[in-house]
Formats: C-alpha cells, sequence, structure tokens
C-alpha cells in the first residue's frame, strides 16, 4: 500500500520540479529537456492513476513529436536568447504575487470542496472492470464518441496543412518544373525553319537570333 | 497514506500555476510562452484523468485524448507561425510583434 504512495509522490516531486526548471532555465535547449521530463512523470502519474493508454499516448505524442518539434525550433532559429531573458527578475515578483494568488484560490476550491454522493449515478460510461484501460477506451471512443474522434482527426489535418501552407516557400532561384508551361508549348515557340543560303554557311547574325 | 483524488488535483494546480508563472516570466521569448501552455494544458489533461479514474468514468479520458490532440495542433501551428515570423523580421521577441498596430 505503501509503494503507489511512494511513486506518487516521486512522480510529483519530479514533475513539479521539471516544470520549475522549464520556466527558470536559461537555456531554451533546456527547457525543452525538462519539459520532457515533466511528460514522462506525468504519464507515470496518469500509470499510476489507472489510464495506462493516455500515459503512453503522452509520451508517443508530447515526448516523441511535440518536444522533438519544439528542439528542431529552437536550433533552427539563430536567436540570442539572453537578449530575450531581460525583465526576468523585473517580472519576477508580480508574477510570484499572481501566481501566488492563483495558487491559493485553486488549492481553497480543491480543499473545501466534496464530492455528491449523487454523482455515481449521473455517470455517461461507466469503466468495465473487466477490460483493460485501452480496450475500455476503445469500446466508448469508435462508437459512442466517433464524431469527436473523428473532430480529432480533422483538427490534426488542418493543423498539419496550416502548418506546411505557413512554412512552404518557393525560392526564385531554384528551377522548378511548371507543367502549364509546358503542356503549352507549340512546335512554333520551340523550333523555326531558315533558309540558309548555299555555299555561305551559316552566318554569327542567323546565329544569334536563333539562339535567342 | 493513500493517495486521493485530492493529491492530483494539487499536482496539477501546482502545475497549471508555474504554466502561467512561466508566461509572466518570459514575457519576451514565446518559444517558452508557448512551453508554458503546453504545461497548463497538461496539468487540465491530470485533472480530466484524475476525475475519471476516481469517479469510474471513462468520458473524462476520452476528453483528455481530445485535450491532447489539440494541444499537439496548436504546438505546431504556433511553432510554423513563430518559424514565418523570424523569416520575416529576423527577431522572435514579443514586443517586436507590432506589425499590425493591433
Amino acid at each position: 500500500m505503501i509503494l503507489p504512495a511512494l511513486f506518487f509522490y516521486l512522480f510529483a516531486a519530479a514533475c513539479v520540479a521539471s516544470a520549475v526548471m522549464v520556466i527558470v532555465s536559461r537555456n531554451p535547449v533546456h527547457s525543452v529537456l525538462f519539459l520532457i521530463l515533466a511528460f514522462v512523470n506525468a504519464a507515470g502519474l496518469f500509470i499510476l492513476m489507472g489510464a495506462e493508454f493516455l500515459g503512453m499516448m503522452l509520451i508517443v505524442v508530447y515526448v516523441g513529436a511535440v518536444a522533438v518539434l519544439f528542439l528542431f525550433v529552437i536550433m533552427m532559429l539563430d536567436v540570442d536568447f539572453v537578449e530575450l531573458r531581460e525583465g526576468f527578475i523585473q517580472y519576477l515578483p508580480v508574477g510570484i504575487v499572481i501566481g501566488g494568488i492563483f495558487l491559493f484560490e485553486l488549492l481553497l476550491v480543491v480543499g473545501a470542496w466534496v464530492i455528491n454522493p449523487q454523482v455515481t449515478k449521473t455517470i455517461t460510461a461507466a469503466i468495465p472492470t473487466n477490460v483493460s484501460n485501452t480496450e475500455a477506451l476503445g469500446l466508448v471512443l469508435y462508437t459512442k464518441y466517433i464524431h469527436y474522434f473523428q473532430l480529432a482527426g480533422m483538427v490534426l489535418l488542418v493543423a498539419m496543412i496550416g502548418a506546411i501552407v505557413l512554412t512552404l516557400r518557393h525560392k526564385a532561384n531554384v528551377k522548378r518544373q511548371n507543367i502549364n508551361v509546358q503542356n503549352a508549348r507549340t512546335p512554333e515557340m520551340a523550333m523555326a525553319m531558315r533558309k540558309v543560303a548555299s555555299g555561305q554557311g551559316l552566318q554569327d547574325a542567323d546565329a544569334a537570333e536563333w539562339v535567342k | 497514506m493513500t493517495i486521493g483524488l485530492g493529491h492530483y488535483l494539487a499536482v496539477a494546480a501546482i502545475l497549471f500555476t508555474l504554466g502561467i508563472l512561466g508566461i509572466f516570466l518570459n514575457r519576451k521569448n514565446i518559444i517558452v510562452i508557448l512551453m508554458s501552455i503546453e504545461l497548463i494544458l497538461l496539468s487540465v489533461n491530470i485533472n480530466l484523468v484524475a476525475f475519471s479514474t476516481f469517479l469510474g468514468d471513462i468520458v473524462g479520458q476520452v476528453f483528455a485524448l481530445l485535450v491532447l490532440t489539440v494541444a499537439a495542433a496548436e504546438a505546431a501551428i504556433g511553432l510554423a507561425v513563430l518559424v514565418v515570423y523570424f523569416r520575416n523580421r529576423g527577431s522572435i521577441a514579443v514586443e517586436d510583434v507590432n506589425l499590425m498596430k493591433g
């Protein structure tokens, strides 16, 4: 019984500590690495709660995709990050005051609040006890919540197209295939018939015109 | 020493506050602001999953999955906008973002 509690405190402490490091770290690359640590520990919390599928999903999606995307962008942009850190000390007091008020309010809400015993009667889809978490999630995700699932797919599709459209650029000095121009090409555009005077051969003036 | 719903909610509350604090502290660095938003969404996910498992309702986990999707899409779009902005201005400082004079 003590082991889950120990693991909870381990994961929670590591998660909070790495979240602190994300926001105070000098180097954004370190921030991303601590963000990865925070997500891994949050995945541990999810698994501790019994949501294994979401825990694994967190590792796959966040650590595998989002964090790597952040790393790529940080390393690609040539930015002076020291300059961006100016004002950190200046904003620290007001940030701590607002954050403290916020945390106090949130903990007040969490502390002074009990679950209504009637709430179990309004459960939409109870967790089945005889199947794994992944199967239980799939049983409702593909039946009752199929429209939400497809909506999530649409969101990802729009995000993908949006990101490509935003970042795609055509460089002016790179030759590209233009299919419309190719299809519109006629024999008259491609070649010219010339009558070459017998015995004189090609004149330089003619050659210059052909090359043109 | 059993770990209840309140423990998880407290962790989520602390993470949420840290995300808010991160936005305040790194007002000039939009990359860290985006990371703070990811932290906030993570704390929301912890809340959803905690309620889902402690109340025995799987819908919370379905919802957490959707939040995960939106967070990933938001990160991708945000970073794409950032890259485009850096190409145009050569800077990503937040106070330089006044092109539209809004």
